[in-house]
């Protein structure tokens, strides 16, 4: 394209061009320091993380990433000095501020819900998604304007408006702060996302294709299963990261709906507090762990994007 | 793409004997397909939702499940359009969900307006721009307050180090003035980036011919964008900003984290005082009624929304 317009009147001048990249890549280097601060704070000592004026360089620890991992008591120093040595660099770290490591946090097990329940939702979601979105695609489904936007509506809720009688529900059916009431009512949340995407990406399959399917004898859903389901591997495959991502991401359902069990990071990285106030080097290396899969599925995603956050109302 | 397809073709062939069985037919499958969706958004979404309706006409608490329920009528409604904190959480939202539009739709238009230049390189950075929206708004935002507190935070840090202002008084989260605009600042530094991808997809779709023909009838720059750029790219702005107004409207996790709607109440938005009301004082009729409000207002905006869309689509 750059080579049809190179001799266009209407091209941007070069001076032009080298000032607004300098204006863009200011702001996205100012945008990206609060997470680079992050990723910094999670390698600082707690007394290097609260340090005035904060610090810029500083030695590199792994104690926040040692801290958001396990629990610890505070000990006498003689009380530590009779203990053998030291079974590892945390454990040495822990000692020098005279304490000893009492056992494992509740990081893991809540990084895990957090996995569980992202992959089982957003497996459920798509799988829902698919079937409804090839079914309004394909079939003349009486109503289908009100369905699908009856569908889409149900993302509009205030998801505290929605918490209150959920919560009620879930405390009668005994689905109270348990991975599957939570899988439940992400699935609810992202197949409206799921239908309305994927709806998006199934009609830009030919239907011409399953219409040969077919009159050399396979049935509908057979042509379904053999030609769309393949044609449609990236659309599924980008609608199941956006819904991988809000499930990921999801802090009000969690935060109302569980308390133990079930719970997950977001609202558990927030709780993670050391002696006299938050222990920021572990929030730090807590959020950071949590935000990584986060880049990766963007870097993939780029391309379907502007797709993904408009419901499908924009393509490129 | 075009070979595999074939290739998908000719195996979905099936072998001479093929079976005449039809199974089942459109119409079936269709209610097949669909019907599971359907049951799962009635099941969460739409029985709950007739619930807080029947719970809004009533005095009933989720802490006292076995209390006599009492049929209030519209009492709850009544005393809501009455509350004066109620109405002081409306204006806290509006003035939230109208600065922050306001801001990530100028910022947001000026960098689509600066990328779509397409300087060497403006894809990579564009990708860094857009990382922050993909972020969790709660855990991002509570690591915001690190970079709020006073002194050692980077944040009050780098602007006392700008200003001279001293940094024991730069109390973004504790200060009754600041607060507002402590999360407007983290919300448009989140989703300032939506608002320039979308736009950024509104200047792609305006066709090179027409500037070219402006530039053959000797328009100016100035006008060329005000009478090409802008009203090409405003339905794009539109769909950003009813997008972000809806969110807004609704806006939860960030704020409960960055200042839980304090100090006092400064920066309590609807959502707040709806858990507020829901979840610690148990009020459950009562806050009820209150989303039922709430929800009718967005489902307001969601019509328009759809219209706007559909607007969008058409061109």
């Amino acid at each position: 394209m750059s080579l049809t317009t190179a001799h266009s009147v209407v091209a941007p001048s070069a001076s032009s061009k080298r000032i607004a990249g300098a204006i863009i890549i200011a702001y996205a280097l100012i945008s990206i320091v609060p997470l680079l601060w992050i990723f910094a704070t999670s390698f600082k000592t707690p007394p290097d993380s609260i340090a005035y004026p904060p610090k810029i360089v500083f030695q590199p620890s792994i104690e926040g990433y040692c801290n958001l991992f396990t629990t610890r008591t505070r000990q006498t120093p003689e009380y530590i000095n009779s203990l053998g040595p030291a079974t590892g660099f945390c454990d040495e770290t822990v000692r020098k501020r005279n304490m000893v490591i009492a056992g494992p946090s509740n990081f893991l097990p809540r990084f895990i819900n957090s996995l569980v329940i992202a992959f089982g939702s957003t497996f459920c979601a798509v799988f829902l998604g698919t079937l409804s979105a090839y079914g309004f695609s394909r079939f003349k489904v009486p109503l289908a304007d009100d369905l699908l936007f009856f569908i889409l509506s149900t993302r509009f809720m205030p998801p505290i408006a929605v918490a209150i009688p959920i919560y009620l529900m879930y405390r009668e059916l005994g689905l109270s702060d348990t991975a599957l009431g939570m899988i439940l009512l992400y699935t609810a949340v992202n197949v409206s996302l799921a239908v309305w995407l994927l709806k998006g990406f199934i009609d830009e399959i030919p239907r011409e294709y399953e219409e040969a399917a077919m009159i050399d004898g396979y049935t509908r859903l057979q042509a379904f299963w053999r030609t769309v389901l393949p044609q449609a591997t990236t659309g599924i495959a980008a609608t199941a990261i956006f819904c991988l991502i809000f499930a990921w991401n999801e802090y009000a359902f969690a935060a109302l709906l569980t308390s133990g069990t079930a719970q997950t990071a977001p609202p558990f990285i927030p709780t993670i507090i050391g002696e006299g106030g938050q222990d920021w080097p572990a929030v730090a290396a807590g959020t950071t762990i949590f935000l990584v899969p986060i880049l990766v599925f963007t870097i993939l995603l780029r391309k379907q994007l502007l797709r993904g956050i408009t419901f499908g109302a924009v393509r490129k | 793409m075009l070979n595999r397809t074939a290739e998908n073709v000719a195996r979905a062939t099936p072998e001479p004997l093929a079976r005449k069985v039809r199974g089942i037919s459109d119409k079936g499958l269709a209610w097949l397909f669909i019907s599971p969706t359907i049951l799962l958004l009635l099941a969460i979404n739409i029985f709950p939702l007739f619930w807080a309706i029947y719970l809004s006409f009533t005095n009933f608490r989720a802490n006292r499940p076995n209390e006599v329920v009492k049929n209030l009528g519209f009492a709850n409604y009544q005393r809501i359009l009455g509350d004066q904190d109620i109405w002081i959480a409306m204006q806290t939202t509006a003035h939230f969900v109208f600065w922050t539009i306001l801001l990530q739709t100028l910022i947001g238009f000026t960098l689509a307006w600066l990328i779509d230049r397409k300087f060497r390189g403006h894809a990579f950075w564009t990708t860094l721009i857009l990382v922050p929206m993909m972020l969790s708004p709660a855990v991002v935002g509570n690591f915001w307050r690190f970079l709020y507190e006073p002194q050692i935070g980077l944040f009050s840090y780098v602007i006392s180090f700008v200003s001279g202002i001293p940094p024991t008084s730069i109390q973004m989260l504790s200060n009754v003035s600041l607060a507002p605009w402590s999360i407007i600042i983290v919300d448009t530094w989140m989703w300032t980036p939506y608002v320039m991808l979308i736009c950024l997809a509104g200047l792609r779709s305006i066709p090179e011919y027409i500037y070219e023909a402006a530039e053959v009838d000797r328009a100016s720059n100035w006008r060329q964008f005000w009478s090409i750029t802008l009203p090409m790219a405003l339905p794009f702005i539109m769909l950003a900003v009813l997008f972000r107004g809806i969110e807004n409207f609704k806006m939860f996790d960030m704020v409960n984290l960055l200042t839980g709607g304090g100090p006092g109440s400064t920066t309590e938005v609807a959502s707040i005082t709806l858990k507020r009301q829901a979840f610690e004082s148990w009020r459950t009729g009562y806050s009820s009624a209150f989303a039922i409000i709430l929800f009718v207002a967005v489902f307001g905006l969601a019509n328009i929304y759809v219209k706007a869309l559909n607007k969008v689509k058409q061109r």
